[in-house]
């Protein structure tokens, strides 16, 4: 700070002497950036899980208009359109890499709860799982095509009862057999159940997938795939990259989010500034004298009005420090909860960025610069006569 | 022969309260010679204080002149005055205002931060002026471990650290017992013997002005002589 001429040494020390106020006040702005920055972590890890969900290279096409895989519908007709379009990569043995996917949601219950939830029931072609490389299976094993096997999602088999290896789940008139965990790299694949497309087509009587996912010769042709898509008028399809079809996905919620976090880090970020306007208020009366003298002796306005703001940022600083120190534990918590966009279950943790330390830091500082900033402004502006006769 | 050091024609000072014009000081005029130790006496009320406070540059002037070493401090903006200030004068309180979270070293080094001394040459001159007050040994002492006296004389080190024209006193023994307050005053004649130091010292105790080479006395913000 160019004003600055009082030491570093005289604020510290302030800060240092009024240790209980001192604490006291952080720890209300420390609460505060605790808040602010949950709300960010939890955006944040609830990006992470739908853009990890989706890769760049693939493509998922859907029904012109729907916004989800739910609501959209692929004839066979079509898919095998697309299968033979040029932009679709070929695997080793020269066919198509493509799923054709069909998805369903099926009523489970929680441990722990008696009321059902949602969950999505992806019915993958066999190169599904090629098209995915984030996902593999961590316990049992693949399920058979043509068979009724399924296997689950790690968040699904973490928290359903019903839903562990060797167990059965009873839908569409079928019993179906659980034979494998996958683990999808905490993206949305592990709040789902998987299973061999046509046999859940079969017993869900549906002649339609409900999407198509391949993977592009390479990414820069997406643009002509676009528009090979849209030239036929057989393909009533809307085509768009995996990774941005989830974050899309995600978009609703992810507001919510914010949204319900910026209003409550508001309301509490006020009163947090009030305590610690409060904070300096006081420190301000009760060195009166000093101001008067510091003046006196040829320190001016802006010296004072910049250690006092110091002080007040340095209040910030501890607490931002403090808020985010108890915020990195959030990190072990994993949260599912609805994602109404998809009417599904998702999974996702706490994810704490570099982004987001400084951002929250910059926060508790602001916090502190707010409250500090008329306190601060009331020290320079006493007259020095007057305070020193407050000795 | 030299102008004064101090020069104060027609001096006047007002204070308004509520929209009452209330007089401090009426028509005051003062020569104070360079290297002179002035006690301005007086009963409370009389302006005593009012005047040292003017002559400090801490307060100003309602009409008058006030020259200090040819230059006219009343038309100083009040950042120009903080400059001056720093640079002139050395302030000694009743109550030493000395800052609690800074130890005696560092109260002394206050007023240097003002300057553009190098941190060597700082140390070089806290500890001597430390030194000449008799408190090498109590430099890193807080100032609430410290007796009335010694930190009476750590202010008297900060007043005179960075070399001023002028020492303001005010009350400098009001707060302190009769031993101490003999030592402050010997130190402030040896700075006026020895150093040729200005001394303006605001007291109400008869013992301390006599420490003073000259007695100017105040009544209603008038001068009764001088």
């Amino acid at each position: 700070m160019i004003a600055m001429k009082i030491p570093f040494s005289y604020i510290f020390r302030n800060l240092w002497t009024r240790k209980l106020t001192t604490f006291l006040t952080a720890s209300g702005m420390a609460l505060v950036v605790f808040v602010f920055a949950a709300v960010l972590m939890l955006d944040a890890g609830l990006k992470k899980t739908m853009v990890g969900t989706g890769s760049l290279d693939n493509v998922l096409l859907i029904r012109a208009g729907s916004e989800t895989e739910i609501q959209s519908g692929v004839s066979r007709e079509q898919a095998a359109l697309i299968e033979a379009l040029p932009q679709v990569a070929r695997s080793q043995t020269g066919d198509p890499m493509i799923s054709k996917e069909s998805m369903v949601l099926i009523s489970l219950v929680k441990s722990g709860q008696d009321k059902g939830s949602n969950v999505v029931t992806r019915g993958v072609s066999p190169m599904g799982l090629e098209l995915r490389p984030q996902v593999r299976m961590i316990e049992g094993r693949m399920f058979r095509p043509g068979s009724s096997e399924l296997v689950v999602g790690r968040s699904i088999n973490r928290e359903f009862d019903g839903a562990q290896i060797g167990q059965t789940i009873r839908f569409a008139q079928r019993e179906w057999t659980i034979v494998g965990v996958f683990d999808a790299g905490n993206s949305a694949f592990d709040s789902e159940i998987w299973g061999d497309v046509e046999q859940l087509m079969q017993a869900f009587r549906r002649l339609n997938y409900s999407s198509t996912l391949i993977k592009l010769a390479s990414s820069d042709r997406y643009d002509s795939m676009v528009a090979d898509v849209k030239a036929d008028v057989r393909l009533t399809l809307d085509a768009k990259r995996e990774q941005l079809f989830y974050e899309d996905q995600s978009r609703a919620l992810s507001a919510f989010i914010t949204i319900l976090g910026n209003v409550l880090t508001v309301i509490f970020s006020i009163g947090a500034m009030i305590g610690a306007a409060i904070t300096m208020y006081s420190s301000v009366a009760m060195r009166t004298a000093e101001i008067g003298t510091l003046r006196a002796l040829g320190f001016r306005r802006p010296s004072i009005l910049a250690a006092f703001l110091s002080e007040s940022l340095m209040l910030g600083l501890v607490g931002g420090v403090v808020g985010l120190f108890f915020a990195t534990f959030l990190q072990a918590i994993t949260i599912s909860t609805l994602n109404f966009q998809s009417f599904s279950q998702l999974a996702f943790s706490f994810t704490l960025t570099p982004k987001i330390v400084v951002i929250t830091l910059i926060f508790a500082m602001v916090m502190g610069f707010v409250g500090g900033f008329l306190p601060a402004l009331r020290a320079s502006r006493m007259r020095i006569v007057d305070s020193l006769r407050a000795a | 022969m030299n102008p004064p050091l101090v020069e104060i024609r027609n001096l006047v000072k007002t204070y308004t309260r509520g929209d009452q014009a209330v007089p401090v000081l009426r028509d005051i005029s003062l020569n104070i010679e360079r290297g002179d130790f002035i006690s301005l006496m007086g009963p409370s009320g009389s302006g005593k204080s009012t005047l040292l406070n003017l002559i400090a540059g801490i307060d100003k002037p309602t009409a008058g002149i006030l020259r200090i070493d040819g230059e006219d401090i009343s038309k100083l903006t009040e950042g120009e005055l903080a400059d001056w200030r720093a640079s002139n004068i050395g302030f000694i309180f009743q109550f030493y205002n000395l800052m609690p979270v800074l130890t005696a070293y560092e109260n002394v080094e206050l007023p240097l931060l003002l300057t553009n001394l190098s941190k060597a040459e700082r140390r070089e001159r806290i500890e001597m002026t430390l030194g000449m007050v008799g408190l090498t040994e109590r430099m890193d002492h807080y100032p609430n471990e410290l007796s009335g006296g010694q930190q009476q004389r750590v202010a008297i080190a900060r007043a005179i650290v960075t070399d001023p024209t002028i020492l303001v006193c005010d009350e400098p023994t009001g707060d302190l017992d009769k031993q101490s307050a003999t030592d402050v005053l010997n130190m402030l004649k040896e700075l006026n013997d020895r150093l040729g130091k200005t001394i303006i010292m605001v007291t109400h105790d008869a013992h301390a002005a006599e420490a003073a080479r000259r007695m100017v006395h105040l009544e209603k913000g008038e001068l009764l002589d001088g």
